[in-house]
């Protein structure tokens, strides 16, 4: 490198370095001798639906050549990054590594067939929206330095609320009430590991169990002997004019339910308010050196309140999505560990809103790979790739790909002098 | 006692940790009316819970009769009680040996998944041995790989900083899927089926049940009995050896552990490792003690978490997770009485288990509403994820 800066490299930096390197090395071998190894056919990836009013848009390319292609183009990127590396730029290489391995992956899976490459998207959007509210709801409370672990606890009780609420009234009222009750169970949360001092890992565990008891137990006492109140109308999808008419994109992103626009609505305000207002760089303060912030006059437990309690209306919000936005009815722990993705996520998001995006729409694309796999019969066991956003998040947080740091306070609790 | 050990010389380092190891845990109130006050305090809860899903004040005290009938009310309850109490007291000591040194061990689900399936495949695998040699090494598989699911998140943590709770929750989700996927392959799965079952280990493997002789539905089996001597044994770990005084040492204060010459890097593998090995063993307990001896997905129900209950509620004393264990054995045994008669669903039961730990966790709530004078320690067993 043309720098003396760059030159001066920890030595964690180059074993860094070489880690990623080798990394892309085996991403080549394992392109080269299972995806282009006496594969035969062509892929076909559908870009449009065949329902549209578009002509069906199609990429079809040979499976085997791409496959031999990428292999080669990442073996060249893993000898650069080992010999000189790419420096600063290295994440970004290895994340258009990623997404080169998967399309050579895709091209494998589907050789000799097609799949609607365009409907797999759609669905990595919609799947993604749980995830990404509840790391979300994580980094509110983190970034104040307050752990929640109780993610999935406040997505199950929304989900919950939402359904009982919205058979009662309607769907509006019902989404109203999951986002209280995810507020109510955060003040919880925040009675717990702010007045209360409880280790805060403890007290998300309560809720957890405590939510997943009292669901369980009011679904089974109430709900299974008046189906009526376990049945609420649902939120549609809602075509945006213009935008739902661009091709490709407009089918990925414009033609949702709320609960999509509202995740991306709410990162972007979240995002905002974090990094560009007073009530931002606040919060900031408190989580990173809360006895400084208090020292300069901010009141560090109602920021502390307040942060966390938002954060359980946003698990709130995404907690109804699994019934209001979807067939409106509930079944005992259906969240099914995404909470925990989520928490997952906003740790691989490095306690960032967009971060946190990016890593639910990754782990959502998992999830819709995973229903893909089995229909193109692919010899890969979907329970690995199930595993596959666990084992991300574990390589994570060792710090191979990048340090991960949260807020230097995080689950600390604050005793004012 | 640990400060008897004549390998610690007295010096300042060693008497500032022995401290903070040996201060807390005389306050008897604290051990004793606290827990109590917080299980009655969480009983009347979870029955204004029953209340208020429209059940009338008679049946919820049906439902709590039933609850104890259920649990202690004939031999046939006891033995029910006693066969749920053994997994949930080898968690509980996977989880409290774990706050001891200060680490948190939620990996308990994927801990009792992987040793449990770890236990099946040697029950099945060895056709024809004795007994006597089948059920120790069936045992022993439970162990090690119980300990090698939880020394890995110990691994970690000691050699990149890597945070016990976020990879043992992470490892807990890669165990569940692993299990789905071992239990359909040909070397577990049970030939002729296409669901995730696996085929049966070999009665040799099988823990003994205690009251056949008796009645045949009596299920209590020899669980608890490898249960009890897991709790002597970890007593022993713990307070009166050499290392598990290093693990008390690393739990309250690391700087200082580490300054007076202790390997804190060895100390967390180890500590987990053997955290593991206990929740290995109730994975084993919950497959070797079944009575079809096969392995299903979430034969860990749930165990794993419940532990961290016995954990807080046996302030993380093996001789208080035995009889939280008990306890909660009890609890499950009475909720399907509950639920038998009284038509109270089991899920209250943990409904009321969350409610205990919350008011275990925070006593400062027992004592506002009680008015009793407790201590005001609350247990901070993490420091966060910025080690």
């Amino acid at each position: 490198m043309t720098t003396v800066q760059e030159v001066v490299q920890s030595p964690g930096e180059l074993r860094r370095a070489k880690a990623i390197g080798v990394a892309l090395l085996l991403l080549a071998a394992v392109v080269a001798i299972v995806f282009a190894n006496g594969t035969i056919g062509d892929s076909t990836f559908r870009l449009a639906k065949i329902t549209d009013t578009l002509p069906d848009l199609a990429l079809t390319v040979p499976a085997a050549a791409t496959s031999w292609i990428v292999s080669g183009v990442l073996a060249f990127l893993g000898a650069v990054q080992i010999s000189r590396g790419f420096g600063k730029k290295a994440n970004l290489v290895l994340g258009l590594s990623f997404l080169l391995f998967i399309f050579a992956f895709l091209a494998w899976a589907a050789a000799d067939n097609s799949f609607s490459f365009i409907g797999m998207l759609e669905t990595t959007v919609i799947r993604a929206v749980p995830i990404a509210l509840g790391g979300l709801s994580g980094v509110m409370c983190e970034r104040v330095a307050v752990i929640n672990i109780g993610i999935e606890g406040m997505l199950l009780g929304g989900a919950f609320t939402g359904a009982l609420v919205g058979s009662l009234t309607n769907k509006w009222i019902g989404l109203g009430a999951a986002i209280l009750v995810g507020g109510v169970l955060s003040s919880l949360l925040a009675v717990l590991a702010i007045r209360y001092r409880v280790d805060q890992i403890i007290a998300g565990v309560v809720i957890n169990i405590l939510v997943l008891g009292l669901t369980s137990f009011l679904s089974a006492q109430i709900l299974v002997e008046n189906p009526e109140l376990n049945g609420s109308d649902t939120f549609r999808s809602i075509r945006i004019p213009l935008l739902a008419d661009i091709p490709i994109l407009g089918n990925i992103f414009f033609n949702h339910s709320i609960f999509v626009y509202g995740t991306f609505i709410l990162v972007g305000f979240v995002t905002w308010g974090l990094f560009r207002t007073k009530w931002g760089l606040r919060s900031r303060a408190v989580g990173e050196h809360p006895k400084a912030a208090d020292t300069l006059g901010v009141n560090v437990y109602r920021l502390r309140y307040l942060n966390v309690i938002l954060g359980g209306m946003i698990a709130g919000f995404g907690g109804a999505w699994f019934t209001l936005g979807s067939v409106g009815s509930f079944d005992e722990n259906m969240t099914g560990g995404r909470g925990f993705i989520g928490l997952a996520a906003m740790i691989f998001g490095r306690w960032h809103p967009v971060g946190a995006l990016g890593a639910a729409l990754v782990f959502g694309f998992a999830d819709s790979l995973q229903g893909k796999l089995a229909i193109l019969a692919t010899p890969i066991p979907s329970e690995f790739l199930a595993m596959a956003p666990y084992i991300a998040t574990v390589i994570v947080v060792t710090g191979v790909v990048g340090k991960a740091r949260p807020p230097a306070a995080d689950g600390q609790p604050y005793v004012k002098e | 006692m640990a400060d008897e050990d004549p390998e610690i010389q007295p010096d300042p380092v060693t008497e500032a940790i022995l401290e903070e190891v040996t201060g807390a845990g005389l306050d008897w109130r604290g051990i004793i009316l606290v827990p109590v006050l917080a299980i009655f305090s969480a009983f009347v809860l979870g029955g204004l819970v029953i209340f208020l899903a429209g059940e009338g004040v008679g049946t919820i005290l049906t439902a709590f009769g039933a609850l104890v009938t259920g649990s202690v009310g004939s031999l046939g309850a006891i033995s029910e009680t006693l066969t749920f109490a053994a997994p949930l007291i080898l968690a509980g000591l996977a989880v409290g040996i774990g706050f001891r040194a200060g680490l948190f061990n939620i990996g308990g689900e994927g801990q009792i998944l992987m040793g449990g399936m770890a236990a099946l495949a040697v029950g099945f695998s060895f056709e024809g041995l004795h007994a006597e040699v089948h059920l120790p090494l069936a045992l022993l598989g439970g162990i090690v790989g119980g300990a090698i699911w939880g020394g890995i998140p110990g691994w970690l943590r000691a050699v990149t900083g890597a945070h016990e709770v976020i990879t043992t929750i992470m490892f807990n989700f890669v165990a569940a899927n692993l299990t789905v996927y071992l239990l359909k392959s040909a070397l577990f799965q049970e030939p002729g089926r296409s669901d995730p079952i696996s085929k049966p280990a070999f009665e040799s493997a099988r823990l003994p049940r205690l009251l056949e002789f008796l009645d045949e539905g009596y299920r209590v089996h020899s669980g608890i009995i490898v249960a009890l001597l897991a709790a002597a044994f970890s007593y022993w770990l713990l307070f009166k050896s050499t290392i598990g005084f290093e693990f008390r040492a690393v739990g309250a204060n690391p700087s200082a552990a580490r300054y007076a010459g202790m390997n804190t890097s060895r100390a967390y593998v180890a500590v987990m490792a053997v955290a593991g090995a206990m929740a290995g063993l109730a994975g084993a307990s919950q497959i070797l003690g079944n009575t079809f001896l096969k392995g299903t997905p979430g034969f860990s129900s749930n165990i794993g978490f419940d532990a961290i209950a016995m954990a807080l509620l046996g302030r993380s004393h093996p001789v208080g997770i035995v009889a939280a264990g008990l306890l909660f054995g009890a609890l499950r045994s009475g909720g399907q009485e509950m639920q038998a008669t009284a038509n109270v669903g089991i899920d209250i039961t943990t409904v009321i288990q969350a409610l205990i730990i919350i008011f275990i966790a925070a006593p400062a709530l027992i004592r506002a509403v009680y008015r009793v004078k407790a201590s005001d320690n609350t247990e901070q067993i993490t420091k966060g994820w910025a080690t």
